[in-house]
């Protein structure tokens, strides 16, 4: 399951909006190990098309490098499609280089219905995970195990 | 000559877990093929039919190789090498 701010939802389908009918791309990093996207960072596509997404190399390395600097990872790693639905297509898989990211697909095909799903893509498998939408993690109950007993 | 190589998380099951090793040459290729020597199975991720992989970049400190030589470029003692899989799709 992917678990995240109602505020980076909102920041990803402006950026989707933004570049249609261009692919809008980029990454939500987080804390290693928590598994919680935190820090919004929309990246250029260098491909500019309505077909394709390629994060600009150079903008990438500093973005790496600022990540590991701060002991983050990105935790969602998310593009538009912005003629089809948000499923990942098969360039998507194949190039897919990130098996701990959520792949976030956003599609602004139609424009009043934005569609926004989630994906881990592992070795050329895709599995879809739902999205919970919070308005912060602080209160939000991460599992099970926080929920308390009832008795 | 020594270089620190930079591994993405995607290949290092090749390098033991390992997110930086050192490797020597004077090339990005000569990198490589020590690289390879070192972490069996490494080339193939990235090498395809004697270029670069068009979805592997390859820099040397911040330049990206594809525009400085590719695997010719070249590279010098205490330079970093990073490898990372480019973020790309349809």
């Amino acid at each position: 399951m992917l678990q995240i701010r109602r505020d980076l939802v909102d920041e990803m389908v402006a950026h989707a909006r933004r570049d249609h009918p261009d692919e809008a791309c980029g990454v939500i990093a987080g804390p290693e190990g928590t598994d919680r996207p935190e820090r919004f960072v929309p990246m250029t596509n260098a491909a500019r098309s309505p077909t394709f997404y390629e994060f600009d190399s150079a903008e990438q390395l500093r973005l790496y490098r600022e990540m590991d600097g701060n002991d983050e990872v990105p935790v969602v790693i998310y593009h538009s499609h912005t003629a089809t639905e948000a499923y990942p297509s098969r360039t998507d898989i194949a190039l897919a280089g990130e098996p701990g990211a959520h792949y976030v697909l956003v599609s602004t095909r139609h424009p009043e219905d934005i569609e926004l799903r989630s994906y881990r893509i592992v070795d050329g498998e895709v599995t879809e995970e739902p999205v919970e939408v919070v308005d912060s993690y602080l209160f939000s109950h991460t599992g099970a195990d926080d929920v308390p007993d009832r008795g | 000559m020594a270089v620190t190589v930079s591994i993405p998380t995607i290949l290092r099951t090749h390098t033991g877990g390992e997110k930086a090793v050192e490797a020597s040459g004077a090339t990005v290729a000569e990198i490589i093929d020590d690289l390879e020597a070192r972490h069996g199975g490494l080339k193939t991720r990235l090498v395809k039919e004697g270029t670069l992989h068009r979805f592997v970049n390859v820099y040397v400190n911040d330049e990206d190789v594809r525009f400085s030589g590719g695997l010719e470029a070249k590279v010098s003692d205490g330079d970093t090498v990073t490898i990372l899989p480019a973020v790309a799709g349809g």
